[in-house]
C-alpha cells in the first residue's frame, strides 16, 4: 500500500471502470433515435391538424355574428350567419348527458372499487362497462332510436341525443373514476374507520375528496368526446340551421352536425362553416380542460 | 373514561387460514401494555381486532369474545362504528387525511359525526394537539394541510386525531416504525402522559420502546409457517424481561430464535 502513497493517480491493479462501450453507444442511439421518431411521428399530424383547424377558422370566428346568429333563412352560397344554434345545441346536449352520466358512472365506480369487491355482480359490471366502451357512437344512437323512438314512442329531439351520449360516457367516467379511487391507500379509509366514521360518510368525506381532482379530468375528457360525436344528432334529432332552445321536440345542430352538413356545400361560404365550427369546437372542448385544470389544482391534496 | 379490556378465548381468522389461536388476556385501564413477538405472529391481528377494525379485511373472521368493562364489542346488537369511536387507532405509518388542513385533520372524527359549533370545534382541536405534544409547532399553521409536516408530526397528529374522539382505549400498530430516534422519543413521551388518562395498547417490534414504555407485555410467537400465532405469555414488562416464565420468551428477547 505504502507504494501507492508516492503517486496517487497510479493504479495498481488495473481499473475497476471503463468507459462506455461502442456496442452500448450504438444500443443507446438506437433507442434515442426510436423514442424521437414516435416523438414526431405523434406530434407532427396533431400539430398540423391544429394549424390548420386555426388557419382556416380563426377568421371567421372573429365576426361577433358568429357567436349570436344562426344559419337561418340564408342560401348556402349566402355569406354571413353565425354557428350559435350549433354552439348551443353541443353545450346543452353535452351537459344533459353529463347531468345524467356523472352520478351514474360514479356511483358505479364506488359500487365497483368500495362495495363490490369480486363479487359477481361487481365482475359482470365492469365486463358490461368494458363492452360499452368499445360501442361505436352509431350503434349507440340506434339502440336509443329502437328503445325511445320507436318502442315508447317519443319524437326525435336534442334529449334522445343526450341519452345516446349518456352511453358512451357512463363507461368513460366509471373507467377513470374506478383507477382515481383503487389508488386512494386503503390507510385513510382505516384511519377514517377507526375515528368511529362510518364507510359512507368515509367514502364521501374522505375517499372522493382524495380522488376528486382526478375524477374531474376524467368527466371532462369524457365530455369532450360526446361533444365531438355527429352519429347520435344526425340519427336522433338531425341538423337545423335556425336556433330551436326545445331539448324534446324538433331537430337541433351541433358543431359536428354543422360541419358534416356544410361539406354539401361547395360554396366558400360552405368552406368557411366548415373551419369556423371546428375551431369553435376544439376551443369549447379547451375551455373546458382548461377548467377542469383550474379546479383538479384547487381541489388536489397540497402538502404546502 | 379509562376502561378495562378483557380478550377471552380469541381465534382469529383470514378466510380459511387460522391466523391466531386462543388468545386471553386482560388489559387494565390507564395502563400501557405491549405486544412483541416475530412478524408474522398475529400481533397486530389481535390489536386489529381490539376495536373490529379485523374484520374489515375480505374474508377476515372472529371467534371468541372481546370486553370492554365487561360488555362484549363482538355481540350481535353492537354497532361496529360505535366500538370504533370508543377504542380509537394509531396506525403503523402516519396517515393524515391529505384533503384537510391540520385543524380539520384533528377534528374530523368530531366534524363527520355532525359537531358544527366552530369554536368548541376550536378547543378539542387545541386540547388534542396539546395532548399530543405537537400544539407549540403547529399552532400558527391550523390551516395548512397536514401533509406538509414531518413524519414525526404528522404521527402525533394521527395521535391528536385520535384522542379528539375522546375515546376510552386507544390501540397502537407500531406507531414509531416508520419514525427516526427523536420523533420515537417525543411519542415514547407522549404514550407515557396519555396513560394518566387512557388505556394504551401497543404494538412494536422494539424491544427496548416495549420495556421503556409498557406496564404489561404480552408475548405472541409463531410454532411454524401456516400454524397459528399463539400468545406464549403476558407479565408484567419488568417480569418478562428480567425473568421470564418461558424459555421461548427469553430467548426471542435475548436474540436467540430460530
Amino acid at each position: 500500500m505504502s507504494t501507492n502513497l508516492a503517486d496517487p493517480t497510479r493504479l495498481a491493479t488495473p481499473p475497476t471502470f471503463q468507459a462506455v462501450s461502442l456496442a452500448r453507444r450504438i444500443k443507446n442511439g438506437f433507442a434515442t433515435t426510436l423514442v424521437w421518431g414516435a416523438f414526431l411521428v405523434a406530434i407532427i399530424p396533431l400539430v398540423w391538424v391544429l394549424y390548420t383547424v386555426v388557419q382556416r377558422g380563426f377568421p371567421v370566428i372573429l365576426d361577433g355574428d358568429w357567436w349570436q346568429k344562426s344559419l337561418s333563412g340564408l342560401l348556402a352560397r349566402q355569406q354571413g350567419g353565425g354557428a350559435y344554434h350549433a354552439i348551443y345545441g353541443t353545450l346543452v346536449q353535452g351537459l344533459v348527458c353529463g347531468i345524467i352520466s356523472v352520478p351514474i358512472g360514479i356511483m358505479i365506480a364506488i359500487y365497483l372499487v368500495e362495495y363490490g369487491g369480486r363479487s359477481k355482480l361487481s365482475k359482470a359490471t365492469t365486463f358490461m362497462v368494458d363492452i360499452l366502451t368499445g360501442v361505436p357512437s352509431i350503434v349507440a344512437a340506434l339502440f336509443v332510436y329502437t328503445v325511445w323512438i320507436t318502442y315508447f314512442g317519443f319524437g326525435r329531439s336534442a334529449f334522445a341525443v343526450s341519452l345516446a351520449l349518456v352511453l358512451l360516457m357512463v363507461p368513460v367516467v366509471v373507467r377513470t373514476t374506478e383507477e382515481m379511487l383503487k389508488i386512494v391507500p386503503d390507510e385513510l379509509r382505516e384511519a377514517s374507520y377507526a375515528l368511529g366514521i362510518p364507510k359512507w360518510k368515509t367514502i364521501v368525506k374522505i375517499v372522493i375528496p382524495t380522488a376528486l381532482s382526478g375524477i374531474l379530468t376524467g368527466i371532462m375528457l369524457a365530455l369532450a368526446r360526446v361533444m365531438g360525436e355527429t352519429a347520435p344528432v344526425l340519427v336522433l334529432a338531425s341538423y337545423a340551421p335556425f336556433i330551436n332552445y326545445n331539448l324534446f321536440d324538433g331537430p337541433m345542430a351541433s358543431l359536428p352536425l354543422m360541419m358534416t352538413n356544410e361539406r354539401n356545400n361547395p360554396t366558400p361560404a360552405g368552406f368557411e362553416r366548415i373551419w369556423g365550427a371546428a375551431i369553435t369546437l376544439v376551443l369549447i372542448i379547451t375551455l373546458f380542460n382548461l377548467l377542469a385544470t383550474v379546479i383538479s389544482r384547487a381541489l388536489a391534496p397540497k402538502t404546502k | 373514561m379509562a376502561k378495562r379490556l378483557d380478550i377471552k378465548d380469541l381465534n382469529l381468522f383470514y378466510g380459511k387460514f387460522h391466523a391466531v389461536e386462543n388468545v386471553s388476556l386482560a388489559v387494565p385501564p390507564k395502563n400501557v401494555t405491549a405486544f412483541i413477538g416475530p412478524s408474522g405472529c398475529g400481533k397486530s391481528t389481535v390489536l386489529r381486532s381490539l376495536n373490529r377494525m379485523h374484520e374489515v379485511a375480505p374474508g377476515a373472521r372472529v371467534e371468541g369474545k372481546v370486553l370492554l368493562d365487561g360488555e362484549d364489542i363482538y355481540a350481535s346488537t353492537v354497532d361496529p362504528v360505535e366500538v370504533r369511536r370508543t377504542i380509537g387507532m394509531v396506525f403503523q405509518r402516519p396517515n393524515p387525511f391529505p384533503t384537510m388542513s391540520i385543524r380539520d385533520n384533528v377534528v374530523a372524527g368530531l366534524k363527520l359525526a355532525g359537531m358544527k359549533n366552530k369554536r368548541e370545534l376550536d378547543e378539542v382541536a387545541e386540547r388534542s394537539l396539546r395532548g399530543a405534544n405537537l400544539w407549540n409547532e403547529v399552532k400558527d399553521r391550523l390551516d395548512r394541510p397536514g401533509g406538509g409536516l414531518s413524519g414525526g408530526q404528522q404521527q402525533r397528529l394521527c395521535i391528536a386525531r385520535a384522542i379528539a374522539v375522546q375515546p376510552d382505549v386507544l390501540l397502537m400498530d407500531e406507531p414509531c416504525s416508520a419514525l427516526d430516534p427523536i420523533s420515537t422519543l417525543a411519542i415514547e413521551d407522549l404514550i407515557t402522559e396519555l396513560k394518566k388518562e387512557y388505556t394504551i395498547v401497543i404494538v412494536t417490534h422494539n424491544m427496548q420502546q416495549a420495556a421503556r414504555v409498557s406496564d404489561q407485555t404480552a408475548f405472541f410467537n409463531l410454532l411454524g409457517v401456516g400454524q397459528p400465532g399463539q400468545l406464549i405469555e403476558v407479565d408484567d414488562t419488568e417480569k418478562i424481561f428480567s425473568n421470564p416464565g418461558q424459555k421461548a420468551t427469553e430467548d426471542y428477547i435475548s436474540g436467540r430464535f430460530g
